[in-house]
């Protein structure tokens, strides 16, 4: 069931991260208003295999907005138009028929682009790894109920925990900044009693690798919580900021 | 009935209740000094994966994780909504470990093992445990203490839950874990890597052959095991509500050199999902189980109801209650909306085909809320000390309840359809979700192949012929956390002396060989149609012929139509691009390659498969009423196929005996 939607995309086209890019401009007619984006790409996708021309690549995977794979920068906006909508979840009735789409990779020193749409956000497994866990191994724990958490830290320690990983929050931020994607985690473990002991660690070591990965810093402008497909807080940065400056008096 | 030499479960003796705390005090162990120099290899970092390398890299092993995503946390696992099983009867429901066991097994219609689901009840609860600990932010009470919903085919609450996103709480929990190890140097991922083969020497696996997905390279690792988490195979479907990238690829692999497939055409359709809009529809979206606990499912009594509203012409909202007719609650009063999925599956496509379905394509009933929005307003009102609130009012406490349930899926549900589920029922139709076959494991869950694992949704193991709700998450779970670490010492124990092996070895050698012509041939095919051409095919012929309801003659086109449809792939596809470098369409072209194989025998183990259980659904095999017909007599084995090459296969049963529960026809009336 195809649709009656004219629309012209510009597409950011880079072959590897060694070489330069460029847009390209892509007609797609008889887009359905119920298509997703990405299902629009299928379907440009489609025709340059059959004409024998290179599709363009983009990350994606579970197609419900959740992994974080898929990322997009449409029209100078992580996600397109819509508030707490993923690009996969984003659908063209969102868009006017004639629409010119202009869509890009996320931009960012620390993110460096692969191919075409895609980049590697390998960075943040890093900043994870240096310290966004509760170090108990299997087998230690106590039972589940021994610990009663109150509902109240537990949903906000569970709306910091709806991070999905994907990177708009740098994409947003005019200085390329993780701080929301750094403090969402060290909020959720500094509000859950379990994460007490390691918290001072935990700022710090954070904090150290993201700066090592060549982030920028908070200037507080508030795009990354605008853009967050998640509606992450920016009550978080202000929480990491006061755990970092807790252990640095104390470290 | 006599189960095949080939095949040993390892079930220890003894009494159920014994059998795993027995084994666990008897299975040999390694030292930590030896456990430095044994590397283990974990294709797939889902919830089995994860947990699976985060324990094992904490006892001293040395681990390589792969990933095909760009990062561990993004594997599907993550999609998982409604929440995950624990028999630890916090609701005092009367709920034991017997009885989340016995409910599995009668679940899954009585063709899973006892050992095993006896095992996975009893480690449930350390599974909560060790969430809790991790910090994953499982929903409370206002008491502070953790937060129980129900499931299809039980009738306790023992389900948690993270909102609408457990398997994304959970799924980070054991990311972390995971990274932590990362941290410390005992565990090395390789993301965007895709396993290609496995390598045996002298009838052990010793490693795998990986593709550099951004390069193009191809890789040899060594590992004295080899454990595959690498989910479900439910996009041979094509349309399922598996992610994009899920794949069978490594299971298949391992099956052609010799890994056993068990009962493969065990697939469960999920009942409530978002119908198929159009042609270029990529993918299905789950609407949660939980849905069930306070949607309501129904289509109109009368056809002239429900043509009026395929046609528009009647609002579903203004048909009176007494003309809808809530056929789960008139067939089976005792489950009522929660009746297991397949039961709740076949009834919807029951009404659907028999006219009463209410969208466009006549392929969807309602999930309707009203009810119990109205119920939930009534409370809080009482709540609240209001004493004649309106309906309006009432109404609105009660989507405010709702919203705080389901919130994220009402939201999607929106976000996809257009339309708004808080003041329209839901529309939904069963689509592809689970795969309850998988390679054949025995109580160790090594494979047919020593020193090759499957682990979580990869093996067949544990649901049978139909899996639970939230069962998935506690099996991967289980799986990764509370038995591999303790079952593989009984194989790494005897490989203490085995050096680690060059990969310039032939095996090697040869396996890479393998894959770079493979590869190279489908660069060079050069056909005229893509690979989505060939996978939507496929998924058609699957669909209508090996999906929810399933016939000798039906199945037999359909092994001669994926014959065909294979032929035409290897002459006609078009992968553009090259070989070395980032490629989605290669990889696509790889997997579906695969699927075109798994797809015969998918068909050829159902039409051996002479009976109806569970999600599998002969037409020929059925009680007047029209519920599956089981044939224990004939077919109370797990059937594990042999790879003979030439897409022959060679039929291997285990048998199933049932010493502790006494096996009927599963009834939920």
């Amino acid at each position: 069931m195809s649709g009656n939607m004219n629309i012209t995309l510009k597409v950011w086209r880079q072959k590897n991260n060694n070489e330069s890019g460029k847009f390209e401009t892509y007609n797609v007619p008889n887009v359905s208003e119920d298509m997703s984006f990405l299902e629009m790409f299928d379907v440009l996708n489609e025709r340059l295999i059959i004409e024998g021309k290179d599709p363009v690549a983009f990350d994606h995977d579970c197609r419900e907005g959740i992994c974080g794979m898929c990322s997009m920068f449409i029209n100078g906006r992580p996600h397109g138009p819509l508030k707490g909508v993923t690009t996969c979840q984003l659908h063209m009735r969102s868009f006017k028929n004639n629409d010119t789409i202009v869509v890009e990779p996320w931009r960012a020193k620390a993110f460096p682009v692969i191919k075409d749409l895609m980049v590697n956000r390998s960075a943040f497994d890093r900043i994870i790894a240096s310290g966004g866990y509760i170090s108990v191994n299997t087998g230690n724990a106590q039972d589940a109920n021994s610990l009663p958490i109150s509902k109240v830290n537990a949903d906000e320690a569970f709306a910091a925990a709806a991070c999905i990983g994907c990177g708009a929050c740098v994409a947003a931020c005019k200085n390329a900044s993780a701080m929301l994607f750094t403090s969402a985690k060290i909020s959720q473990l500094a509000l859950l009693p379990q994460g007490v002991p390691e918290r001072q660690q935990r700022a710090l070591n954070m904090v150290a690798q993201m700066d090592a990965e060549g982030f920028g810093s908070c200037t507080n402008t508030g795009a990354c919580e605008a853009e967050c497909p998640k509606g992450i807080s920016l009550s978080n940065i202000a929480r990491m900021n006061r755990e970092f400056l807790g252990a640095s008096l104390t470290a | 009935m006599s189960t095949s030499t080939k095949l040993d479960s390892k079930i220890p003796e003894g009494n159920l209740e014994q059998k795993w705390t027995k084994y666990r005090s008897t299975v040999p162990l390694v030292n930590p000094a030896n456990k430095r120099s044994l590397e283990i290899i974990v294709v797939g970092s889902g919830l089995a994966g994860s947990a699976a390398a985060a324990s094992l890299a904490e006892m001293g092993y040395k681990v390589k994780v792969f990933c095909f995503q760009d990062s561990p946390r993004r594997a599907h696992s993550i999609a998982a909504q409604g929440g995950i099983n624990a028999a630890k009867n916090y609701q005092n429901d009367g709920d034991s470990i017997y009885r989340l066991f016995y409910d599995t097994i009668k679940g899954g219609d009585y063709r899973a093992r006892e050992g095993n689901v006896h095992r996975l009840a009893e480690v449930s609860g350390n599974i909560i445990d060790q969430c809790v600990a991790q910090g994953v932010p499982f929903a409370r009470e206002y008491g502070g203490l953790l937060s129980n919903r129900s499931f299809g085919g039980t009738q306790v609450q023992r389900t948690f839950y993270a909102a609408g996103q457990t398997g994304q709480q959970l799924l980070l929990g054991a990311y972390s874990g995971l990274e932590r190890q990362v941290g410390m140097g005992a565990v090395q991922i390789y993301s965007r890597h895709e396993m290609l083969d496995i390598v045996n020497i002298d009838g052990k696996c010793r490693g795998i052959i990986a593709r550099d997905l951004i390069t193009g390279k191809l890789e040899r690792h060594f590992g004295h095991a080899v454990l595959l988490c690498t989910g479900g195979y439910g996009n041979v479907f094509y349309l399922s509500t598996n992610a994009m990238g899920s794949n069978v690829t490594a299971a298949w692999k391992a099956h052609k050199k010799g890994a056993f497939f068990g009962n493969p055409c065990f697939t469960q359709i999920h009942p409530t999902c978002i119908p198929v809009s159009g042609d270029h529809q990529s993918k299905l979206t789950l609407m949660s189980e939980s849905l069930r606990n306070d949607g309501r499912i129904w289509v109109p009594k009368r056809k002239e109801d429900a043509e009026a509203i395929r046609t528009g012409k009647l609002n579903p909202n203004d048909l009176k209650e007494e003309d809808r007719d809530y056929y789960l609650e008139r067939r089976y009063p005792a489950f009522g909306n929660l009746v297991p999925r397949d039961v709740a599956s076949r009834a919807a496509k029951e009404r659907c085909d028999a006219g009463y379905g209410v969208n466009k394509t006549g392929e969807a009933v309602y999930l309707d809320f009203k009810f119990n929005m109205m119920r939930y307003g009534r409370i809080e009102a009482t709540k609240k000390g209001l004493h004649n609130p309106t309906d309006a009012q009432i109404l609105q406490m009660g989507k405010d309840v709702v919203a705080e349930k389901y919130g994220n899926l009402f939201d999607m549900y929106k976000q996809i359809t257009g339309v708004d589920p808080y003041e329209n029922p839901m529309m939904i139709y069963p689509a592809v979700h689970y795969t309850m076959g998988g390679l054949w494991v025995d109580y160790n869950l090594m494979t047919t192949v020593p020193g090759l694992y499957a682990l979580g949704e990869a093996n067949f193991s544990d649901h049978g012929a139909n899996r639970l709700g939230a069962s998935a998450l506690m099996q991967g779970l289980a799986d990764g956390y509370f038995v591999i670490p303790y079952t593989i010492g009984a194989y790494l124990n005897s490989e203490i002396r085995t050096q680690a092996i060059p990969t310039s070895h032939d095996a090697f050698e040869i396996a890479e060989k393998e894959a770079q012509s493979r590869i190279d041939k489908l660069i060079t095919v050069n056909g005229s149609k893509s690979v989505d051409y060939f996978h939507k095919k496929l998924g058609l012929i699957m669909w209508n012929k090996c999906g929810m309801e399933r016939t000798e003659s039906g199945l037999k086109e359909a092994i001669s139509e994926i014959r065909a449809l294979r032929e035409e792939f290897w002459k006609d596809v078009r992968v553009p691009g090259e070989a070395n470098s980032m490629n989605p369409e290669l990889e696509k072209a790889g997997r579906v390659a695969d699927f075109l194989e798994l797809g015969e025998l998918m068909c050829i183990d159902a039409l051996n498969r002479n009976e109806s259980c569970g999600g599998h659904f002969r037409a020929e095999y059925q009680t007047e009423e029209g519920e599956a017909l089981r044939d224990d007599e004939n077919f109370a084995y797990v059937a594990a196929w042999e790879n003979k090459g030439n897409h022959e296969w060679e039929l291997h049963k285990e048998e199933l005996k049932y010493e502790n529960i006494k096996i009927a026809q599963r009834s939920y009336k």
